[in-house]
């Protein structure tokens, strides 16, 4: 009797299905995984070691290119962990943009998510829908900041712009429109029979095991845990608005689909009471050393110019303190340890990047499964390699 | 968390069993989509217009003498976060300052903004430009002279 010989298979790094530059060594007995290593590193930037050399403010467009698939989250993240380390209270009015800005970047990753997922497993018409509506989301971000996937739209204290009337036409018509476009999702893919199963009872993890795994996000509620950091520790006035936390049963592929397709109008629901409630008053804190002043007063006043030259040519100073703060990003955790050392740089920025956690659960998942459902995996943990790698 | 926070999405979750009706659902839906207006834009023979906070090549702004705006303060190579401007000041008898050399390495460049946002004099802002491509990366290295008209590097497909 022949011997039974495993064989060794590099998925990646360059496979288009591993959502960017992620390797996974798969082991295989026939087709079916015996072991799985993933691999990382291919996208480090060291975007942890150039924050110590940088000040508070230019971190800011660092932490854009961390999941650059939603990136105001990450900038929701960052500047939230700054002022709870200086001591900052921002006004209401930026908090709603902020949290307008961090549920749109949050529907946006959904979008890639949908659509690159749903065409990994062979549904090729999905991703020409989710990414008409992501266009939109784009075009808000371009008509509020400037710049369509990394708008480096939050500042310490406040934001960068305030709102046009465009911008709050713009963001009506998106939320008038995307349930239309989500019911379209819907007919393709909830009920259709080849997705159903490609994804039920695939890459199954329990509670138990999510939350020792450190999961976070979907796909921790893809297991049944209610765990929502916008529910547990509300920060930028998400108290102040009635939103659900969509949580799955089984913990397969498709309960995690269930939950981030819940996720879409539960944002969108968000956008809408942020949107209309949106208060009157300032986007930036009253703070002459963290503000930058306006053009017209720096011209007009010296005291304000020099303001100016000390914010841009030192920038904020942090006390000796650390802190550690987390926001519900849209892959999950997103936490910010600062390490502040009573300069105007941090002295350490540690970043807990929810995607390094749910790589790190893909052996448990893919063992026992085909390569084929390796792929559909993959996809609904829905890792962004930008942040793993940092 | 209270219990009314929550939503159970697969409480109704589907069988695994139909296979003709949902597939007619997702072909209905394809058919009616395949019937509406193409959402696609001809690029680059067609375009958008770009927002007016959009950030793309630097300008350098003249006054109405035809001479640069900047005083050379340095606080836009200070605050960029990826190093991209190098700034030679040069001071005249009488306090008049002006650059003597300011390039603008636009491949460093990730254009967030920073620079206009520091600008004392509104002298350096960014334009609507956002296709520019040529042969060499020295290129993209803008000197005064290119950083003045950026409209000319408009992209128009030929």
């Amino acid at each position: 009797m022949a011997e039974s010989k495993t064989i060794t298979l590099n998925m990646g790094p360059h496979h288009p299905a591993t959502h960017g530059v992620l390797r996974i060594v798969l082991e295989l007995d026939g087709e079916t995984i015996v072991n799985a290593t993933p691999r990382i590193g291919y996208l480090h930037r060291g975007i942890e070691k150039l924050a110590e050399s940088r000040n508070y403010q230019q971190i800011i467009p660092l932490t854009d290119r961390l999941d650059y698939a939603s990136a105001s989250a990450n900038n929701m993240g960052y500047c939230v962990t700054v002022e709870n380390l200086m001591g900052i209270e921002v006004p209401k009015r930026a908090q709603y943009l902020r949290v307008i800005m961090a549920e749109l970047a949050r529907i946006m990753g959904h979008h890639l998510w949908i659509g690159t997922h749903a065409l990994d497993i062979g549904a090729m018409s999905v991703v020409f829908y989710a990414f008409r509506d992501r266009e939109m989301i784009m075009n808000i971000n371009e008509e509020i900041s400037g710049y369509r996937l990394t708008p480096t739209f939050f500042r310490i204290g406040g934001v960068a712009h305030d709102a046009t009337p465009k911008f709050i036409e713009m963001v009506r018509d998106f939320v008038k429109w995307f349930p239309k476009g989500l019911d379209g999702y819907h007919k393709l893919l909830t009920e259709n029979k080849i997705w159903t199963t490609r994804t039920m009872d695939i890459g199954t993890i329990s509670a138990e095991d999510a939350v020792n795994y450190g999961l976070t996000g979907p796909s921790l509620r893809g297991s049944g845990v209610a765990y929502d950091l916008r529910k547990a520790f509300p920060y930028s006035s998400y108290d102040d608005f009635d939103f659900q936390i969509p949580v799955g049963d089984k913990g397969d592929v498709y309960d995690r689909y269930l939950v981030r397709m819940e996720e879409f109008s539960q944002s969108l629901k968000i956008i809408d009471q942020a949107i209309e409630n949106l208060p009157e008053g300032p986007v930036n804190v009253d703070n002459p050393w963290i503000t930058n002043p306006d053009l017209d007063e720096v011209q007009k006043d010296i005291s304000a110019l020099i303001r100016r030259f000390m914010i841009h040519i030192k920038g904020p100073v942090a006390p000796e303190e650390e802190v550690y703060t987390a926001v519900e990003g849209a892959k999950g955790e997103l936490g910010f340890y600062l390490v502040g050392d009573g300069s105007e740089h941090p002295y350490r920025l540690k970043i807990r990047s929810p995607c390094f956690y749910l790589a790190s659960a893909l052996p448990r998942l893919m063992v026992g499964h085909m390569v084929a459902d390796a792929i559909a995996i993959i996809g609904s943990i829905d890792v962004v390699l930008g942040e793993i790698d940092r | 968390m209270k219990e009314t926070d929550v939503i159970h999405v697969s409480k109704d979750r589907p069988e695994k069993g139909k296979y003709v009706k949902p597939l007619f659902r997702g072909l209905n839906f394809i058919f009616k989509n395949f019937l509406s207006k193409p959402v696609t834009l001809q690029y680059p023979t067609e375009k958008t217009q770009r927002s007016q906070r959009w950030r793309g090549l630097h300008r350098l702004e003249v006054d109405e003498k035809g001479e640069l705006k900047c005083v050379a303060c340095g606080l836009c190579a200070r605050i960029c976060p990826s190093e991209a401007i190098t700034i030679v000041p040069y001071e005249e008898e009488g306090g008049i300052r002006y650059p003597k050399k300011f390039v603008i390495n636009e491949l460093r460049c990730i254009f967030c903004g920073f620079c206009q946002e520091a600008c004392p004099k509104a002298a350096i802002t960014l334009t609507e430009v956002y296709d520019y491509i040529d042969y060499n990366r020295t290129d993209f290295i803008f000197d005064i002279e290119k950083l003045k008209i950026p409209e000319q590097f408009k992209f128009t497909g030929k």
